[in-house]
């Protein structure tokens, strides 16, 4: 269910680290917990951006839920796919529907990150 | 999660939706389901085939005796007089200042008995609020264990209700009922319902609702009914404009406001709070409920400001996205001179003005 190479927070979005750049998307978890999304605001690629800070939001049909960053670094991607169909993140959360690529500016900081194991734990629990 | 420390009231059919795999969310103190396949799922299922609603946790009052009719109308905005029996009607409660104790649905059994559905959070406060106001040589009960209630909503409802009842449900008019029975259950059978569709909502003894849930549910099958949550009944009922209870009308609302003085019959006689209206009614309207949607990108929600060029204008009571119309629709309260289609506004999406305009309403109406 959650890809062994990613790394994930408890806020429920994961980041793929491929050389020095990180994937960031929300978690099937989260993607169920928000229910049919029908908008997604995303930072524009340019930007600059901290470990916890607020990058955007994901709406479903009856609530917001703001999307934090999991590493800090510059956005060098946005995914145009979403601003179209929203829909694909309930379809495809840790694949075609991530959402920006940051290029991160303090690679250490993964390691704080939950591993795949940990995360099913955790939400498990919840 | 967080778990809650007071137990929530539960419906009969509570495990049913939670074998089912409903989510569950507190609703006014209630654990009801928020939706079983989705909301837009379900959504399209109630506009396009039929949906099912377990809506039990609605309270049910009761009024009776030889003064029913005058105790109803002395506590309701319309005019129960006019009701024949197996009629009903949407009314008003109102305080004595003249805003909303709640919004109620008046079913007249016979002239001395009216049957009174309420808001599930309201329905200790309008029964108290009914027995203080009772002059009158009638007995007021709140009933509601008595009923489990369940809405049967969409263009192909009454062909499945049909499939489990003798009652010719095509004979039952739009706001009107029947005391019949449904699978064997005596049920009343009400053409009403909270989603803008055609549609029935039944009452019946609630140790009889987990048969009717899945019967219902076995009938229509073939067409393709979905159980429903609260998720959809709130989408279903934005877009027919019905107002809910807490967002478009309030304690401080009073009824033209909320565009609800059709239900308000003043020269009816004297009811509660009928003074304090005759005295706002010579001051005039200064604000009126508005519908918006959006044009700029974003979703304009519950809460959310409302400008008109930059200046603070309103509240957004209830906004969303419009699975039917496919666009972010709302509703807000605007000075009146300001609440005409096509003008222009602004919501305060997240702390941005997003742009919008004032619209007709309803925003959906059923085809005939």
């Amino acid at each position: 269910m959650y890809p062994e190479n990613f790394r994930y927070t408890k806020e429920h979005e994961w980041v793929n680290v491929e050389g020095d750049t990180g994937t960031i998307g929300i978690t099937d978890h989260a993607q169920k917990e928000l229910g049919d999304i029908v908008y997604v605001d995303l930072p524009k690629a340019g930007s600059m951006t901290e470990k916890g800070k607020t990058i955007g939001s994901v709406e479903s049909v009856k609530a917001v839920s703001d999307i934090f960053s999991p590493v800090s670094g510059e956005v060098v991607a946005v995914n145009e796919l979403l601003a179209t169909a929203p829909e694909k993140l309930n379809e495809d959360p840790h694949g075609s529907a991530w959402l920006i690529k940051i290029k991160l500016s303090a690679p250490d900081e993964i390691k704080d990150l939950l591993t795949a194991a940990e995360y099913q734990v955790y939400v498990g629990a919840e | 999660m967080a778990s809650s420390a007071t137990a929530l009231r539960t419906t009969p059919l509570h495990e049913v939706h939670r074998r089912m795999g409903a989510k569950m969310v507190d609703f006014g103190g209630w654990d009801m389901p928020v939706q079983y396949s989705g909301v837009l799922d379900e959504h399209h299922a109630v506009r396009r085939s039929a949906g099912l609603f377990d809506v039990s946790h609605m309270g049910e009052i009761e009024i009776r005796g030889p003064q029913a009719l005058e105790l109803t109308n002395y506590i309701s905005t319309n005019d129960a007089s006019k009701l024949a029996a197996g009629q009903a009607h949407y009314a008003g409660m109102l305080y004595t200042h003249g805003g909303f104790v709640d919004d109620i649905l008046v079913h007249k059994v016979s002239q001395e008995h009216f049957f009174l559905c309420v808001n599930a959070a309201n329905q200790d406060k309008d029964y108290e609020h009914i027995r203080a106001h009772n002059i009158f040589d009638a007995t007021v009960k709140n009933a509601s264990d008595q009923y489990a209630q369940l809405a049967i909503q969409g263009p192909r409802a009454l062909q499945i209700l049909q499939k489990l009842t003798k009652t010719e449900l095509s004979g039952i008019r739009y706001y009107h009922f029947v005391d019949g029975e449904v699978s064997g259950v005596p049920a009343r059978i009400a053409r009403t319902g909270y989603t803008g569709e055609d549609g029935f909502e039944i009452y019946f003894a609630p140790r009889e609702a987990l048969r009717l849930w899945e019967e219902i549910l076995n009938a229509g099958a073939e067409f393709g009914i979905k159980p429903c949550g609260l998720g959809a009944r709130n989408t279903l009922r934005l877009e027919a404009k019905m107002a809910l209870y807490g967002h478009e009308i309030h304690a401080s609302t009073l009824p033209w406001e909320a565009d609800l003085a059709w239900i308000v019959k003043m020269d009816k006689g004297p009811f509660v709070g009928r003074e304090s209206l005759q005295a706002a009614q010579e001051k005039g309207r200064t604000r009126k409920l508005s519908g918006f949607e959006m044009t700029g990108r974003g979703i304009g929600r519950d809460g959310y400001e409302v400008l008109i060029e930059n200046i603070p204008a309103g509240f957004v009571t209830s906004g969303g996205p419009s699975p039917t119309l496919n666009k972010n629709i709302g509703l807000c309260y605007l000075p009146v001179e300001a609440a005409r289609p096509g003008q222009k506004i602004q919501v305060v999406v997240r702390g941005q003005a997003v742009d919008a305009v004032v619209v007709e309403t309803p925003f959906y109406k059923r085809p005939k």
